[in-house]
Formats: C-alpha cells, sequence, structure tokens
C-alpha cells in the first residue's frame, strides 16, 4: 500500500480500520512519514498509543516491530545476541577443534555469523528486507533505563547498529519509528529533540462514544454512550488511577457480555472493576454510583 | 524551497515566532526551525488547524509545554484586530512566562500591550536578618528559627560539604564481577579459544545505583521560619543527588527545575517566583492526595526514598491524611517524616496531623538544626536495600508500627 499522501487520507485510512484519532494526531503521523522523523507518543495509561502504532502498520502495509521496554533493558534483549549454546555445540561437533592459528581464525568467523545471530526487534528493524519499511514500536520507553536512552538516542540518528564481530549494519530504508511512554518518568529532552511529539488526551465524550461504537460494536449505541458518560464522569473524579478509553471499552464489553442493553446501579456496581483497579477508587465511587448512573443516561 | 516561494515572508516570521518560544522556554533550536519549515512544505498552509498542530508536534515535547505554544502562537498568528490591543480576545490575554523586560520587547515587536504578554508575578524573597557570627559546633546546633542570615549562609555551606550519599539499591543492569549468575556471553567467548570448552565460567551481578530521593516539603505559615534553610538543604541535594522537590502549603507545586540552577541564589530566586503559596495554610493531606494521584506514579519508580518535611500542623481532615500517608508508603521504598518541632525541649507529637501521621512513617527524626540534618544524611546513607529491616535509629526517634507495611 502507498504511504498517504495527505492528512485527510491519513484520517481516513485510520478510521477505516476503526481507529477513532483527532486532525491533530493525523497530522503529527502524516508529517513522521514525511520528514521521516520517529513520532513520540504520550498519554496517560490506556489513550491508544500502542494502538496507534499497531493501526499506523496497517494503514502502511508494512510489518510491525515491536519492542516492549522494561527496567534492564539490554543489548542483548534489544539488538542482537550470539546464541551460545548453538555456538559451543557447534564447536564440539567441528571435531578436535581448530589448533593452528589460522584454523581458529576461520573458525570464529564461522561462529559469529549471521547464522548464529538472534536477532532482536530493534536488529529487525533496521536490518530488514522489507517492500514497505517496517513500522518499530518502542512501547513505554518510560520503563527503561536512562544507559538504553543513550543507546536509543544513537540508534535513532543514524539508524545503524554495530556489532563488533560482523561490522557495522545501516538501514537499507528508515523504518517508521513509534516511541510512546505513560510519563511514569521523564524521558531525556535530547532524544525527544529526535522525534515529533504528539501528546493524546482523553477523549471528549462524542468521540469517546464513537471509540466505543467502533471498538466495541457488541454493545448496544444506547449502552455504548452511557457507559461513555459513565467514564467521563470518573475521569472527573478524584481517583487515584482515573479509567482510559482502554477501561471504557472493556466496561461496555463486559456489560454487553451479560447481556444488558442500558446501565443500572447494581450492573454497574457488580461490573465497575473492568474500569477502577484501586480499591480505595472502588470504595469512594460505590456511594455516587446511583447519582453517577443518573447523571450518565441524562447525557 | 518550495514553501518559501508558496509563501515568501513566512521563513522570517517563523524564524521570529521560534525565538518567541525560546523566550518562553520552549527549545526552539536550528534543528526544530529546520523541521518545521519541512513540515510547513507538505501541509496546506490556509488551514490553521493544520498549520498549529505542525508546529505543535515539532516545537513542543512535553504535555507542560503545550499551553505555552498554544498561548505563543495566539499571539504571535492571531491576525491584527483592533480588538486585540485592548486585551478582548481570550486567546490573546493568556500569558507567557518570560521576564517582564523580555515580554515587553515582544509586546513591542508584535504591537500589544505589555500586560498582554506578561504573567502577574510578585517576587518574593525569603525574610533576611541582620548578621551575626556563631563557631561551627555551635552553629551545629543552633536551631534554624534562631539563625540569622548570616548563619544560614554558614549553614548552606556546611550542607554542600556534608560527606553523605543515598544509600544504593540494586537494578536490573548487570556488571561483570567475580560471583554472581554466570555470564555466558563472556564465558562462550572465551571457550572458543579452548575448542568449545567452558574453562573459566565468566560472573556478572547486578550493577547498584543510588536511590532516588523524593522531597515534599511543608511551606505554610507555621514552617516559615525554616523554609530558607530547607530551600539551602533541598538544593544542596538537587546537586549531587537524584532528587524531586515539591513544595505545598494550600496546594502543592513541583520545584525540581526551579531548583537546578548551579547557584542557589537563582534557584532560590526562581523557587520563590514559582510558587505562589508560601506561607499559606496548611491541607497537608490534600497535598499529598495531589502528589499520589498526579506525581506518585511519574517520581516513585526505582525504589524511591520519601521525605515530608513538616510540623504536622493540618487544617484538614487526619483521617485524610492517614488515607493518604498509606497510600503514598506504599508506593515508596521508605517514607521519612521531618519535624523542625522534634528539636524542641518537651516537644510531644501532639497535633492532630502529626498524630495521625506518625504510625505510617517508616522514621520520625527532627529537623530544627545541622546536627538533626546530618543524622537525618546519615539515615539516607544506611538505608538498607531490604525494606523489613531497618536500622535502629539513635536518640528521640518513633518508630512507625509495621501494621499496614508491605513487605518486598
Amino acid at each position: 500500500m502507498s504511504a498517504p499522501a495527505t492528512i485527510e487520507e491519513v484520517e481516513r485510512r485510520l478510521r477505516e480500520r476503526r481507529y477513532i484519532g483527532d486532525r491533530s494526531l493525523a497530522t503529527s503521523i502524516f508529517l513522521a512519514l514525511k520528514l521521516q522523523k520517529p513520532l513520540f507518543i504520550e498519554g496517560e495509561a490506556g489513550v491508544g498509543k500502542t494502538e496507534a502504532a499497531k493501526v499506523m502498520a496497517d494503514v502502511l502495509g508494512a510489518r510491525l516491530i515491536r519492542l516492549q521496554c522494561y527496567e534492564g533493558i539490554d543489548l542483548a534483549h534489544a539488538v542482537y545476541e550470539w546464541n551460545y549454546p548453538r555456538q559451543l555445540l557447534h564447536i564440539r561437533l567441528m571435531g578436535e577443534g581448530p589448533n593452528s592459528q589460522t584454523d581458529r581464525r576461520a573458525a570464529e568467523r564461522e561462529i559469529f555469523s549471521s547464522e548464529f545471530l538472534l536477532r532482536r526487534p530493534l536488529l529487525d528493524a533496521i536490518d530488514n528486507d522489507d517492500a514497505t519499511p517496517p513500522v518499530l514500536l518502542i512501547d513505554e520507553i518510560d520503563r527503561s533505563d536512562e544507559e538504553f536512552e543513550a543507546f536509543l538516542l544513537e540508534l535513532l540518528s543514524d539508524f545503524q547498529v554495530s556489532i563488533p564481530e560482523i561490522g557495522t549494519i545501516k538501514a537499507k530504508q528508515v523504518p517508521f519509528v513509534v516511541i510512546t511512554s505513560n510519563r511514569t518518568r521523564e524521558v531525556h529532552d535530547a532524544l525527544k529533540r529526535r522525534c515529533l511529539y504528539h501528546w493524546i488526551d482523553y477523549p471528549d465524550l462524542d468521540k469517546e462514544v464513537e471509540i466505543v461504537r467502533a471498538r466495541a460494536p457488541e454493545a448496544a449505541d444506547g449502552l455504548a454512550r452511557e457507559v461513555a458518560a459513565l467514564v467521563q464522569g470518573l475521569r472527573g473524579m478524584d481517583l487515584y488511577k482515573v479509567p482510559g478509553v482502554a477501561e471504557t471499552l472493556d466496561w461496555a464489553r463486559s456489560i454487553a457480555a451479560l447481556g444488558a442493553t442500558s446501565i443500572d446501579a447494581s450492573l454497574v456496581s457488580a461490573t465497575m472493576g473492568a474500569a477502577l483497579k484501586y480499591q480505595e477508587d472502588l470504595e469512594r465511587v460505590r456511594e455516587q454510583v446511583p447519582a453517577l448512573v443518573e447523571k450518565a443516561q441524562r447525557a | 524551497m518550495p514553501e518559501a516561494a508558496a509563501a515568501p515572508d513566512l521563513l522570517p516570521r517563523l524564524g521570529a515566532f521560534a525565538r518567541l518560544l525560546h523566550d518562553a522556554g520552549l527549545e526552539a533550536g536550528p534543528r526544530r526551525l529546520t523541521d518545521a519549515t519541512r513540515a510547513l512544505a507538505f501541509i496546506d498552509l490556509k488551514r490553521e488547524d493544520d498549520f498549529r498542530n505542525s508546529l505543535r508536534s515539532v516545537f513542543v515535547s512535553r504535555k507542560e509545554d503545550i499551553p505555552i505554544f498554544e498561548a505563543a502562537f495566539d499571539i504571535f498568528w492571531a491576525p491584527p484586530d483592533p480588538r486585540a490591543s485592548a486585551g478582548v480576545i481570550p486567546g490573546r490575554s493568556r500569558a507567557l512566562p518570560m521576564s517582564p523586560e523580555r515580554a515587553k520587547a515582544w509586546a513591542n515587536a508584535l504591537g500589544l500591550n505589555r500586560s498582554q504578554m506578561q504573567r502577574e508575578q510578585e517576587p518574593k524573597e525569603f525574610p533576611a536578618s541582620s548578621s551575626g557570627y556563631s563557631a561551627e559546633e555551635l552553629l551545629r546546633h543552633k536551631d534554624f528559627e534562631q539563625m540569622t542570615w548570616a548563619e544560614t549562609e554558614q549553614v548552606r555551606r556546611l550542607l554542600e560539604q556534608a560527606p553523605w550519599r543515598v544509600a544504593e539499591r540494586r537494578t536490573r543492569r548487570l556488571r561483570p564481577s567475580r560471583a554472581g549468575r554466570i555470564d555466558l556471553r563472556r564465558s562462550a567467548r572465551h571457550a572458543i579459544r579452548s575448542s568449545g570448552e567452558l574453562m573459566t565460567l565468566f560472573r556478572r551481578k547486578p550493577r547498584v545505583r543510588r536511590r532516588p530521593l523524593v522531597l515534599i516539603s511543608d511551606v505554610s505559615g507555621s514552617m516559615e521560619r525554616y523554609s530558607r534553610l530547607l530551600m539551602i538543604f533541598a538544593h544542596a541535594i538537587a546537586r549531587r543527588e537524584d532528587l524531586e522537590a515539591f513544595v505545598f502549603s494550600t496546594r502543592l507545586t513541583r520545584i525540581t527545575r526551579l531548583l537546578r540552577h548551579r547557584d542557589l541564589d537563582r534557584a532560590l530566586e526562581s523557587v520563590s517566583k514559582g510558587v505562589h503559596d508560601f506561607s499559606g495554610g496548611t491541607r497537608i493531606g490534600d497535598a499529598l492526595g495531589d502528589f499520589n494521584r498526579k506525581w506518585a506514579r511519574r517520581v516513585l519508580g526505582h525504589g524511591a526514598v520519601v521525605i515530608i518535611v513538616s510540623d504536622g500542623w493540618d487544617r484538614g481532615d487526619p483521617a485524610h491524611l492517614t488515607a493518604e500517608l498509606i497510600h503514598l508508603r506504599r508506593s515508596a521504598h521508605r517514607l521519612i517524616w521531618l519535624n523542625p518541632l522534634l528539636g524542641s525541649e518537651g516537644y510531644e507529637p501532639l497535633t492532630r496531623g502529626m498524630a495521625a501521621a506518625l504510625p505510617h512513617c517508616d522514621d520520625f527524626l527532627a529537623a530544627h538544626n545541622v546536627a538533626a540534618l546530618e543524622d537525618f544524611g546519615r539515615l539516607l546513607a544506611s538505608l538498607d536495600s531490604r525494606k523489613d529491616s531497618l536500622p535502629r535509629l539513635a536518640g528521640k526517634v518513633t518508630r512507625g508500627e509495621a501494621a499496614g507495611r508491605m513487605g518486598t
């Protein structure tokens, strides 16, 4: 599939894939593609950051390569690793083993060839022969540590990786990079500077209704609106963890799975674990369920 | 360039806009200006929303900067309108955080009146008093409340030279070591020289790193006499440790970035400009609740140690304070409460706030003089990596009960 030529086309293609984003997100994606810059997406948990990258891969007809970050992630997990058991086995199978200097060199070359290389997501994204450049999703970068960020900074500026035993591998085609962050910590400015930035906010009521209809079609239209309104109400409350759009969808699906087409207080009380993940929050909301339901039904 | 042909006066205006953003505190260097120029070549310049969105995605790189960008955009790109100079267009009445001189210069350049550019700011000074002198040891034990300006200057030197560092925690990263887990990568590499025989096993173990500190200081009226010293203290820590700092009286303000000036006086000045409720009333529960909801997830990673500095005079509901403390303690590696009043003779933690807080803190220490802060420093340096093996603390320290504590 060809790359979208206008912002409208990005919007249309996202919508076709049931991703309801606003025009500013479409603009950021469009520019990231045109300028060949990574797109840094921040937002609260569950507003559809990862989903945006996944849908983009589909929009572009490209392969999605995902790197989930975590504390302590290092090159061996992110870029490449040698397959040691196979290497050792291979040496054993070579018989008595290399004894002269030249034999040893040859053996080493053989063992450190791409056959024994375990390609991790970043190497995969750089060293690709895909017809369309892949989409590289670096998910939740805020979970990694500064060392990894520094490495990423280097990688994103020249899209090349050097493996001492093999040499430098440079990207034949630059992947479309999407980096997401939940802001559990501040990512270094130097890294953000290389990227275009987009903040995804919680959607307003109408947009959220649209999202529920698109992503949870099993929920009846009236129910979609009620659940969206309910969550909008919860977001206005003083909670430890405010529900995101992912929670709205879970909630709508849960209620729909119970066969209901409309909400009432007992149904909401029974299923609100889909949206609220802290005991304190559940307690706080429980007393106000009737009022919240009434308000949601009027919305 | 095609975009220059399309709108010949756009480039210089874009340059001026980048300077405005720069003066308002955003990063708007040549690289970003180039990106912006390139970006505009791909969009329809007649659509204001696309134009705005494009510039935002290029020039902004954190959420906090979005309102500043929007205000600058409104001020700079709004069409000339006679009502604007009267300040009635809502977008144009928003203010930008910049020095009065800069704001004036921009207002002149853009043909606005000054109030449209400037944020209302009344610079506050910390109270100063006449000079005096004490010997170092005397100074160490002198209550901050009774100190003169010159003495606080010396305290600052003492604090900056204090030898303690924050205790370390194990990270998930590994480094070569004699003992520990086997490092297959190095071992295998070595084995190739010996025909695939694993002759030597190399090992590696987790790297250690100092724990991040989170300081939440009370700067309300009752703490006024201690505020300056606390800020000096915070600045001294911030210079060498990983510190997130907050102050509160009626509301919570993050001052981490404000403390970053190397120069203490400039740091203090930016703190006093950035914090609007120095010496107000206290609602500790509200402030901690605010912290729990807005900041805890962002700054309490990596086994952070949380330090609350307050005298516990709270106008809020003690039950509320208790609930927030319990929550906070569960997300922190260690919760330490420093109380300047603890140093006074015969002090009992009888204020409602303090009584509510005590059972939920890991440590309760004095903070009224340098010696007390040094004790606190030693505690920080001795924090064990395990939460449940607390070292005994010397002096008049009431340890919290184990109830409600989570194991590591």
